[in-house]
């Protein structure tokens, strides 16, 4: 690979009008899988949720899962789509060992959802996304490439499948190209994303679990001079499995083809990889050269035909559509727009929702979701949702710190045990031993010790220098590491000292 | 030769239900004679006597303890290989599947175990039921009990074979493009193809999706009905399987007066190509239809002649995605490249494809995946579909002037083995009459009309009937069955030469 200097963003968005496309799977969370009866649950044994339907054995047959085709028509509703009045599945053929059939069932020319749209709010400011299609398909299994060097196929002594995947339902949403966004491409991309997750996750649909897959994006992009000439060349980018990595990526790839184009070269149509590590994508298939999936109606199922009944019935279950619900939790948590754009940007509305319904404070539990926990996301690289860590959890945590068994210090401490899987707020509390003391005894004594050791400054207090009591209650508080309820040191010194 | 092998099925069943026989000493006789010719006709890729005895005796001791049965509980049957059977090899006449097993039951094979039928093990058939004369199995062709020279008919020559050789009272057949039907005409045999949906495809390894339909064969047409009610009706495993009563097949054997029925015969399906014995049996037939009765009706099916060349679009393309699947990665075959010393999973997949698919599995392979290519699509398979529906209309005006169609089941009897092997076009044509019923979705019935002058083996007639009207086919096969049977002085099987038996 050459090493060439990449163009720096922002000469590459001076000089081209970026065109977004983005490809959004979401995995549903039925309990059973697309066309058979077996669990969906995510991280069994491998193959082990497997049956004659989706390990392909000859002679078995596929039947659609009526749960699977409802959350298609919510998630297409929920998407201002039209809902197809009679559509059907379609084989994919490609031959690759997890795919058990050979043949992916989809839909192709004839998807369930179709010409929607969506409004995605970025930095005040919304933008409208114009949805072409949702349609439903399933899931391949997994290969696990052995003894190579990268965990990838090339250079792997040999590859182990697990079929658990295969024929877990998914639903695969499409833009129309998303034009007009300028230099803000990347963060409009992400928005959207991150606008999807919160979708899916108010219908219910999708646990949305970006690092295990059930929410995963294949990004388009293209450059053009200007937003008047024609689309150029795309790339589709794969493998960008956070939300932070549809932007970097987004970032890269406009940088890179800004580099090519600026050059005088042409972007060569490729699926290419991103990869998390080095901030780079690598080409893989060449869209040239792609294959021919041969599509044609799957005939092993009947068409979908949901009446207009079943589909008003839908209608009438979608939850509140976001930007309605953000202004309503604002008002009731009294957020200002600042405190709500940055918890809806981590991704915390949800998340500060279910801790207020858990007993906390709107305040403490913003405070907990879009600061502290925000930076941990942040410095671990994965998404607020993504951590070992549940409102409920917080809630308790902020209820100990309320009731003075915790203090703020102490709480963190909380926090990273929990995190660590050591178990509940309590058990980290008393496994660590972490609690406030406040018992005059015990504090008593340190009080007593911390006097004798700094002459100095008891007298200081002694004369009327109250604000000394600082460094004694620090020379105590180091003494009981930090687990000193620090209001009643301070009120135990003055009263030795006579304060 | 036991007396009980040349007992139809419900003969069978009342001797057993009066104690006379056992199902033990009926399942063993059928072995027996399995054993005895099996060798010279083939009709089995595998017996599984032990499994077969296991049934008879449990339904024995059932029958013993009062418990009430199912009409056809005790009485053996044969099943095509193209089915899965539970811990019975399965190889749909291919190497490709050689010694896989199946982890499950087919719905079909299901339903015969709970209705109490032994399996006597799985008949030989074309490899992935692609061909008319069994030639195309991978283990060895399926001779014709009235002459071992000749072919018993394919795909399902292995099933016809054992009902007409009396290896077996009762097969299971299935029917692409006249996959039952045809063996039975030139085997001398009942074969019925009920409407597409009426049985389930769940654990029928798939050939063409859309046009694929287990049935009965049979020697007589009561058998046949009691068969298909044993096996049809709805399956949720198949979506394709329809949510409906089972048409009521027995009752039209039973009650079955032609009088007033409208005929129709269809001028497309006669003349050139079809041999003149053929052809003579079958206005024979005609003449007894309408001594019984009904009133023959001419009728034209302009779109017919487009059967053949629409089937051998459809069946390719969904034959070439439904056999994708077989690539040495999970079960069956698996074949190394010469030569490779480290090779890819797809090196693999193409030398087993390479290795275990024989020469007309490849060819229709191929050609499904040309026509479903980009580019050629429209032209082919999506122009195929039109033509379908097409011939399905045909079929629909045709239903409006009269109850049921009848022509040649196919249009030459049996060929010497070797024949046609080497040339598709001409194997391809026998299927020309049985084709456009398997297009539409619509059921059929072929039984024997006779012996053709020219070469003395049997010549079939094919009765048609709109989708769910199968018991329309029972009551027109069982009427001219049994003037057939008067005229004949019993059953034509009788005329077939006795069998050698090896010793």
């Amino acid at each position: 690979m050459t090493v060439t200097t990449l163009v720096s963003y922002d000469d590459a968005v001076a000089q081209f009008d970026p065109v977004l496309g983005l490809e959004v799977h979401v995995e549903l969370n039925t309990v059973s899988k697309m066309f058979c009866g077996c669990s969906t649950e995510f991280g069994a044994e491998p193959n082990t949720q497997v049956c004659p339907v989706c390990l392909g054995l000859p002679g078995a047959l596929p039947v659609a899962n009526e749960s699977a085709v409802e959350a298609a028509i919510r998630i297409g509703l929920a998407l201002n789509c039209s809902i197809a009045e009679w559509c059907r599945f379609a084989r994919k053929n490609y031959f690759y060992p997890d795919m058990p059939k050979n043949f992916q069932t989809s839909q192709y020319d004839e998807p369930i959802a179709f010409d929607g749209w969506t409004e995605v709010e970025l930095d005040g400011e919304t933008y409208r996304i114009e949805i072409e299609r949702a349609h439903m398909e399933e899931d391949t299994g997994k290969s696990l490439h052995v003894g190579g060097a990268t965990g990838r196929i090339h250079g792997a002594e040999r590859s182990l499948l697990d079929y658990n995947r295969a024929g877990v339902p998914l639903i695969e949403i499409v833009t129309k190209p998303i034009e007009g966004t300028g230099a803000k491409a990347p963060e409009v991309a992400r928005a959207y994303v991150t606008h999807l997750r919160e979708l899916m996750a108010a219908l219910g649909v999708s646990d949305v679990r970006m690092e295990q897959g059930s929410l995963r994006c294949d990004a388009n992009v293209s450059l053009r001079p200007d937003a008047q000439a024609e689309y150029g060349l795309r790339t589709e980018t794969k493998n960008v499995n956070s939300l932070r990595s549809v932007e970097r990526a987004l970032r890269y790839e406009i940088c890179r083809q800004a580099t090519v184009l600026a050059d005088g070269g042409r972007v060569t149509q490729e699926t290419r990889h991103w990869h998390e590590d080095t901030g780079v994508t690598t080409p893989g298939r060449s869209k040239e050269e792609a294959e021919d999936y041969r599509y044609f109606p799957e005939p092993d199922l009947v068409p979908i035909a949901p009446s207009r009944e079943w589909v008003d019935e839908l209608r009438a279950t979608l939850p509140e559509p976001p930007a309605v619900r953000r202004a309503r939790l604002q008002e009731a948590w009294g957020f200002s727009d600042l405190e709500m754009r940055d918890a809806a940007g981590a991704g915390a509305l949800p998340l500060i929702e279910a801790t207020v319904g858990a007993g906390a404070a709107p305040q403490a539990a913003r405070k907990w979701w879009s600061g502290e926990l925000a930076r941990r996301a942040h410095a671990d690289g994965v998404e607020l949702a993504e951590l070992s860590i549940t409102p409920a959890e917080v809630a308790q945590i902020q209820a100990m710190i309320d009731a003075g068994r915790l203090n703020d210090k102490l709480a963190r401490q909380v926090i990273d045990g929990v995190l660590a899987d050591e178990g509940s707020p309590e058990d980290v509390v008393t496994a660590r031993g972490l609690e406030v003391v406040s018992d005059d005894a015990a504090l008593g004594t340190a009080v007593d010790q911390a006097i004798a050791d700094n002459p100095d400054v008891a007298d200081k207090i002694r004369s009327g220098k109250v604000a000394a009591a600082g460094a004694l209650i620090g020379v105590v508080m180091k003494q009981m590491r930090g687990q000193a309820d620090a209001a009643r040191v301070r009120e135990l010194i003055l009263e030795r000292l006579g304060q | 030769m036991n007396e009980l092998i040349t007992r139809s099925a419900v003969e069978l069943a009342e001797l057993l239900a009066a104690g006379e026989v056992s199902s033990v000493e009926v399942t063993q006789a059928h072995l027996d004679r399995i054993a005895a010719v099996d060798g010279a006709v083939h009709a089995f890729l595998q017996v599984d006597a032990e499994g077969a005895l296991r049934t008879a005796a449990d339904v024995d001791a059932r029958r013993a303890a009062g418990e009430a049965l199912a009409p056809l509980a005790g009485i053996p049957i044969a099943v095509k290989d193209v089915l899965a059977t539970k811990g019975i090899p399965t190889t749909c006449g291919s190497k490709i599947l050689e010694g896989w097993v199946p982890p499950y039951d087919a719905t079909v094979v299901k339903r015969l175990k709970e209705a109490g039928l032994p399996i006597l093990g799985k008949t030989n058939m074309d490899e992935f039921a692609m061909g008319s004369s069994t030639e195309h199995s991978a283990y060895g062709p399926t001779r014709n009990p009235w002459d071992l020279e000749r072919i018993p008919g394919g795909s399902g020559g292995g099933s016809a074979a054992a009902v007409a050789g009396y290896l077996a009272p009762l097969a299971i057949g299935t029917d692409t493009g006249g996959s039952i039907r045809q063996p039975s005409a030139v085997t001398g045999t009942i074969g019925v193809k009920p409407t597409y949906g009426g049985v389930s495809r769940y654990g029928l390894i798939a050939l063409a999706s859309s046009l694929d339909q287990a049935g009965p064969v049979t020697r007589t047409v009561l058998d046949a009905a009691l068969l298909h009610e044993t096996i049809a009706g709805h399956d949720p495993c198949d979506s394709t399987s329809i949510d409906a009563p089972v048409p009521p097949v027995l009752e039209a054997v039973r009650n079955a007066d032609l009088s007033g029925l409208r005929v129709g015969v269809v001028s497309e399906l006669r003349g050139e190509g079809y041999q003149p014995g053929i052809e003579a049996r079958f206005d024979d037939a005609l003449k007894l239809l309408t001594s019984a009765g009904a009133e023959i009706v001419e009728v034209s099916c302009a779109h017919f002649v487009y059967g053949l060349a629409t089937y051998y679009l459809i069946l390719p393309s969904e034959a070439s995605s439904n056999l994708a699947k077989f690539d040495a990665m999970r079960y069956g075959l698996r074949v190394l490249p010469d030569g490779v010393s480290d090779p890819t999973a797809e090196q693999v997949m193409a030398a087993t494809r390479e290795a275990g698919f024989g020469p007309e599995v490849k060819r229709r392979i191929i050609l499904g995946t040309y026509a479903l290519s980009s580019g050629y699509w429209d032209a082919y398979y999506g122009s195929a579909q039109k033509v379908r529906t097409l011939i399905r209309r045909d079929f629909d005006a045709a239903y409006e002037k009269v109850d049921v169609l009848v022509s040649p089941t196919a249009p030459t009897t049996a060929f010497p083995i070797g024949a046609k092997v080497d040339d598709p076009l001409a194997m391809y044509l026998n299927d020309i009459a049985t084709i456009p019923a398997s297009l539409a979705g619509m059921p059929g019935l072929s039984l024997p009309s006779g012996l053709a002058d020219e070469d003395g083996l049997p010549a079939g007639i094919q009765v048609l009937a709109p989708a769910m009207a199968d018991d329309r086919l029972y009551r027109v096969a069982a009427a001219l069955e049994s003037m057939l049977l008067e005229q004949w002085g019993g059953p034509l099987l009788s005329q077939a030469p006795e069998l050698e038996v090896a010793r």
